[in-house]
């Protein structure tokens, strides 16, 4: 009973503010946007936005992985210091994201852009400039370094969590550091793996600011897009419907991750 | 104790101070939704508009600003927001009546009203001047940076589509005005409501997308003054704030024609306080006024009036104030009916969207999908295996 009552406020706070618009979005994705009635045109419309969705997802991976490769080293090393030196790089870790999103995104259009601060240091030494932003690349970059943290953090509270005497004993037992690293962190490790993924992934993929900022005319991505449709063609309901299928997607890619997160945790048991 | 009733005391407290503070000074406000870099602000020793009715009036401005006509349109459309007075364009307030979501202005509240010219009343858009008072007028055209671009390449919209200067050309980010460029250089009219003639436009702005660097509205001022972007088609008003920062920038009216716009000030069906919006409305019209303002703003002013007020150099300019016969060229913009603006939103939603992945990327991503999936499948049959395994081994 007093569970239920302490829990009280925010669950109506989630009723009122998660379940009702989720409602909300299921009716605009199925009416239509001049008469009001039952459609299933803005569902159907997909077809038009799968080079789109590929590109959004394609992105957002690319971004994933790399940001996982930056991220295990770093986060294995900071779990290995010293409490000290464990709480400052945290610190460090964490600092940027004291900063507005907006902010740093806006100060790497600065420093990319042909007429920024790079290529005119590049331009000093009498190169031409380089074609630095409006790329691909340049998105990918943008969302890497926005979503770093994400990654990091999980994966440092797991590796921090992991006790030393299974790796002694692995030691022990005559294992090498790469099957060390391969038979004991790494499934270990598995959770906060999944959770960084997953914490990276789903905003990269429904992100429009970087894109905006960063991108060319030909890396609209599907944040774009439905962005487009609620702030300047009026159209909800197509904007509905593509968030709806955002959303779905990204319940599918969590769906498989967290089976790997499953799976590991039964590996660990069996080994 | 103590404590819990001084805390509940201070929070009485706060709470009987809100109303009568709000009570007490009974402060007039008037919410005013402009386009960005609309108004003269007090910068440069200009005058300062807003700050000047309120010390005429007492009525505080809450001033907010837009970057397009849809994207207004989009925000009283979307609902709660109270605006008391809106400057959209003449096509756009054609579309706001036709909804019925302007209010009829009281002219008696409006004395100003008589300096605008007879030119710029019984327009095409308000035909019985019932809707809307003339803010600005002025004219669309090309901006280009003198220093990197060829003189020869100048004088059309072509140089909008000339690959030369790839990836340094800007676009415009609202539909009616990035179709009446393909438009005009299709030779078509730029109220065509003809769905044929509307996609060989949207193939055009199409064939246009890879050269473009982004399509923007209000960045454009930052980009063209840096040389970060060397071409880019904009409000000739805005060119002429442009050219203070960056005197490397040129204009010109491309020889297909160009559009003609006027901007004019309504009263939204939202507006919380009519009388109010009014006086502002006939401050803004007081030649004095406009005259001051359009002088910083580089926008031509509809009242003859106000040109007594202005600089000669900004009453003198040909880019401000065109010849007749350069004016001959400009169309404006017509009420579209909403199927029309509706397959031209789809149209420039395709534009916007063209382009898809490329085959190394696409496969990629299966490899991905298909690499996760079997990675799953294998770890299961192993671990099953293992179970199995030790189940006889332990039966054994």
């Amino acid at each position: 009973m007093k569970r239920t009552a302490l829990a009280a406020p925010y669950l109506v706070w989630m009723g009122l503010f998660t379940i009702i618009p989720l409602c909300i979005v299921f009716y605009f994705a199925f009416t239509d946007s001049v008469t009001g009635s039952f459609t299933l045109i803005n569902l159907l419309s997909i077809g038009n936005y799968i080079p789109i969705f590929l590109r959004s997802i394609w992105l957002a991976l690319v971004s994933t992985v790399i940001c996982f490769v930056l991220a295990y080293p770093v986060a294995w090393f900071i779990a290995g210091c010293s409490p000290l030196k464990r709480r400052f790089l945290y610190m460090l870790v964490m600092l940027p994201m004291c900063m507005s999103f907006l902010l740093r995104t806006l100060a790497w259009v600065a420093l990319l852009e042909d007429t920024g601060i790079l290529n005119q240091i590049i331009g000093l030494l009498g190169i031409s400039p380089l074609p630095m932003i409006r790329t691909d690349g340049a998105v990918i970059l943008g969302m890497v370094y926005n979503y770093l943290p994400y990654m990091i953090l999980p994966l440092y509270s797991v590796l921090l969590k992991i006790d030393h005497r299974l790796i002694e004993a692995a030691q022990d037992l005559g294992c090498s550091h790469a099957q060390v690293l391969r038979r004991v962190i790494f499934p270990l490790s598995v959770p906060g793996i999944v959770s960084g993924f997953t914490m990276v992934f789903v905003p990269a993929v429904s992100t429009f600011y970087i894109s905006q900022k960063m991108g060319s005319s030909g890396t609209t991505l599907i944040g774009d897009v439905i962005e487009s449709q609620f702030k300047a063609a009026y159209n909800p309901n197509l904007g509905a419907a593509l968030s709806l299928i955002l959303m779905v997607m990204v319940f599918i890619c969590v769906a498989i991750m967290n089976r790997f997160s499953h799976d590991g945790g039964e590996e660990v048991i069996t080994l | 104790m103590k404590r819990a009733s001084a805390f509940v005391l201070a929070l009485l407290l706060t709470l009987c101070l809100l109303p009568t503070g709000a009570l007490a000074t009974k402060e007039q406000v008037v919410n005013v939704y402009n386009w960005g870099q609309y108004i003269s602000d007090g910068s440069d020793g200009y005058l300062d508009v807003n700050a000047a009715f309120t010390e005429a009036t007492g009525i505080k401005v809450n001033y907010m600003t837009f970057d397009s006509n849809e994207s207004m349109y989009t925000k009283l459309k979307t609902g709660g927001s109270a605006y008391d007075v809106i400057i959209p364009s003449d096509y756009m307030i054609a579309r706001l009546i036709d909804e019925d979501m302007l209010l009829p202005l009281n002219f008696d509240n409006i004395p100003n009203y008589q300096y605008i010219d007879e030119a710029y009343r019984n327009t095409a858009y308000d035909p019985d001047n019932r809707y809307s008072v003339p803010y600005t007028w002025g004219t669309t055209g090309v901006i280009y940076n003198s220093a990197v671009v060829d003189e020869a390449d100048a004088g059309s919209w072509d140089l909008l589509w000339n690959e030369k200067y790839a990836g340094k050309i800007l676009m415009f980010d609202n539909p009616r005005d990035a179709f009446a460029i393909a438009e005009l250089r299709l030779g078509q009219s730029v109220n065509t409501d003809d769905p044929d003639e509307l996609r060989a436009a949207a193939d055009l702005l199409i064939d246009q997308k890879l050269l473009v660097q982004s399509y923007v509205m209000d960045q454009i001022f930052d980009r063209m003054e840096r040389g970060e972007a060397w071409v880019a088609p904009y409000y000739a008003g805005d060119y002429l704030l442009m050219v203070q920062e960056n005197p490397d920038l040129r204009f010109y009216f491309p020889e297909e024609g160009f559009n003609l716009f006027i901007d004019a000030m309504c009263i939204p069906t939202c507006c919380q306080n009519k009388e109010a919006a009014e006086a502002y409305i006939n401050f803004l019209c007081s030649p004095e006024v406009s005259g001051q303002n359009l002088e910083y703003l580089g926008y031509s002013t509809p009242i003859s009036a106000a040109r007594a007020y202005m600089d000669e150099s900004v009453t003198g300019s040909e880019i401000a104030y065109p010849s007749a016969e350069t004016l001959a060229a400009g169309q404006s913009f017509n009420f579209l009916e909403t199927s029309v603006n509706q397959l031209m939103d789809s149209l420039w939603l395709e534009v916007k969207t063209y382009g898809g992945v490329s085959t190394v990327q696409g496969a990629c991503m299966i490899a991905v999908v298909v690499a996760a999936l079997l990675a799953l499948a294998v770890r299961r049959i192993r671990t099953r295996r293992r179970l199995r395994r030790r189940c006889a081994k332990w039966k054994a």
